[in-house]
C-alpha cells in the first residue's frame, strides 16, 4: 500500500469529480424533460406517435452507452453538412457530445419510468378530478404529474445512480472526469489498487448521498 | 454495403467473429457472476451479522462504482496480482493474462453483484410456509433447497435475471478499452481504417440491438417454461 500516493492523488481526483458532477447534473436536467416528453408521447393513442416513442426508448436501452457516445462524437463529425451549421460549435466539443449522449440515454430510461408511473395512477383519481369540474389540462399538470413523480422516485433514484456511473464513459472521449483522471494516475504510477480505493471511495460517497436524498424525498412525499 | 463483405475486401467476417466474441465474453461473465452469486447470496441471507457485512460490502461497492473503473483495476492490476502470488511460489518472470480472462472476470464480478441481489430478492419472496412445510415433511436440507426452493426461486428470478443479462451484454462493450476484439473494438478498428465511423458504430449499435432482441425472445420462452402451473 502506497499511502503517499493515495493522499497526493486525492485532491486531483476531487478536482475531476467536479466535471463528473457537471456532466451528471446537465444530463439529468435535460434528460428529465426529454423523458417526460417521450412518456407523454407513449401515452398517446395515435399508434405512430406511440411507436415512435417506443422505438426511441428501445434503441437507447438496447445498445451500450459507449456506442451512443462514439456515434455522436466520432460519427456525426463525418457528415459534411453538419460541419457547416452552427451545430458544429457544439458537436466538436467532447464535453457537449458526452452530455448529448447521456441526455438521450437517460431520457430513454426516464421515459419508461414515468410511463409506468402514469399508468399506475388509479383511474378513480382522474375521474374524481373530472367530476369536480377540473379541466383536463389542470388534471394533468396538477394531479397526474405530481403523483407520477412521487410514484417514480425509487426507480428514478436508481437511474440517477446508474447515470452517475455512466458518466465515467466520458473518459473514453478524452474528457478528464473522475475515471479519466484515475486511469491517468494508474497508467503513470502502475498502482491500480490505491487509486481504485480513492476514486471508488469518491463514487461510493456520491452514491451514498444520492441514495439518502431520494430516501428522504420518498419519506417526505409519501401518501401516508 | 461492400464495407460489410466477407473476405479480405470487407469487414463482414471480422465483425461476425467479433459478435461471437461478445457473446462468448457475456456468457462467461454471466457464469462467473453466478458463481459469485452462489457464494454471496448465502452470506447476505445468513443470520450472522459479520457474514451479512461481507455480502453487503461486495454488492454495495460493485454496484456503486462505475464498471469502467473496475475494468481498469483488473486491466492494470490483474497481472500484478497474479505475479505477486507467483512470486510467493518463487516464480519471478513476467506473466501476462489474456484480455478475455481479465475482461470476463471484471464483467463477471459486476454481473455477480446484480445476480446476488436478484437471488436474494427471489429467495426472500418465497413464502415462509414453503420452508416450514418442507421441514415438517422431513425432507433433508439438500432436497429442500434443490427440489422445493430452487424451482420456485427460478420462476421469480428469471425476469430480473434477464435484466442482468442485458446489463452484462451491454457492459462487455467496455472491455474494448483493454484491447479485446469484440464488437466495439472491431468497429473502432474498422472505423479507423476506413474513416467511416458513423457507419461502423451505427452497425455496432444494430448488432447489439439484434443480440438484445434475440436474447429477450429466448428468455421469454424460458419464463413461460418456468411459470408452468401459475
Amino acid at each position: 500500500m502506497d499511502f503517499d500516493l493515495m493522499i497526493t492523488s486525492f485532491p486531483k481526483l476531487l478536482g475531476a469529480t467536479v466535471i463528473t458532477l457537471k456532466l451528471l447534473s446537465a444530463s439529468l436536467f435535460f434528460g428529465l424533460f426529454l423523458g417526460l416528453f417521450f412518456a407523454i408521447l407513449r401515452l398517446n393513442n395515435n399508434i405512430f406517435i406511440n411507436k415512435f416513442a417506443y422505438g426511441y426508448s428501445y434503441i437507447f436501452r438496447g445498445t451500450p452507452l459507449l456506442v451512443q457516445i462514439f456515434i455522436i462524437y466520432f460519427g456525426l463529425g463525418q457528415i459534411e453538412y453538419l460541419r457547416t451549421t452552427f451545430l458544429w460549435i457544439i458537436l466538436k466539443e467532447p464535453y457537449w457530445c458526452a452530455i448529448i449522449a447521456f441526455t438521450l440515454n437517460t431520457g430513454a430510461y426516464t421515459s419508461e419510468i414515468l410511463r409506468s408511473a402514469f399508468q399506475t395512477i388509479k383511474p378513480g383519481i382522474i375521474e374524481a378530478g373530472k367530476s369536480l369540474g377540473i379541466s383536463n389540462k389542470i388534471i394533468f399538470y396538477k394531479i397526474q404529474i405530481p403523483i407520477a413523480i412521487r410514484q417514480s422516485l425509487p426507480a428514478y433514484g436508481n437511474e440517477i445512480i446508474l447515470m452517475m456511473k455512466g458518466t465515467s464513459l466520458a473518459s473514453t472521449v478524452t474528457l478528464m472526469d473522475l475515471t479519466g483522471v484515475a486511469k491517468y494516475i494508474i497508467s503513470t504510477t502502475f498502482k491500480p489498487i490505491e487509486v481504485f480505493i480513492v476514486a471508488g471511495g469518491i463514487y461510493l460517497f456520491m452514491t451514498f448521498i444520492i441514495h439518502n436524498v431520494i430516501k428522504y424525498l420518498e419519506k417526505k412525499y409519501s401518501f401516508q | 454495403m461492400e464495407l460489410l463483405a466477407f473476405g479480405k475486401t470487407g469487414w463482414g467476417d471480422e465483425l461476425f467473429y467479433a459478435t461471437l466474441m461478445t457473446i462468448a465474453v457475456s456468457v462467461t461473465a454471466m457464469l462467473v457472476g453466478f458463481i459469485f452469486a452462489l457464494i454471496f447470496t448465502p452470506l447476505k441471507l445468513s443470520k450472522y451479522k459479520s457474514l451479512n457485512l461481507i455480502g453487503n460490502f461486495y454488492t454495495t461497492v460493485i454496484r456503486g462504482v462505475p464498471e469502467l473503473l473496475v475494468i481498469y483495476l483488473f486491466f492494470f492490476g490483474g497481472s500484478g496480482a497474479i505475479m505477486y502470488v507467483a512470486s510467493i511460489f518463487g516464480y519471478y518472470e513476467y506473466i501476462e493474462i489474456n484480455a478475455f480472462i481479465t475482461g470476463s472476470m471484471a464483467i463477471g464480478i459486476i454481473s455477480g453483484a446484480y445476480s446476488t441481489e436478484v437471488f436474494r430478492g427471489a429467495i426472500q419472496s418465497i413464502d415462509k410456509g414453503q420452508f416450514e412445510a418442507a421441514k415438517v415433511l422431513g425432507i433433508n436440507k439438500y432436497g429442500q433447497f434443490y427440489k422445493i426452493i430452487l424451482p420456485q426461486m427460478l420462476r421469480l428470478a428469471i425476469p430480473n435475471l434477464s435484466n442482468v443479462w442485458q446489463i452484462t451484454l451491454k457492459d462487455t462493450s467496455l472491455i474494448s478499452v483493454t484491447g479485446l476484439v469484440e464488437i466495439m473494438r472491431q468497429s473502432y478498428i474498422a472505423a479507423g481504417s476506413t474513416r467511416d465511423p458513423l457507419f461502423f458504430y451505427s452497425f455496432a449499435a444494430v448488432l447489439y440491438l439484434l443480440l438484445t432482441y434475440v436474447s429477450m425472445k429466448l428468455i421469454n420462452k424460458l419464463e413461460v417454461r418456468y411459470s408452468r402451473g401459475y
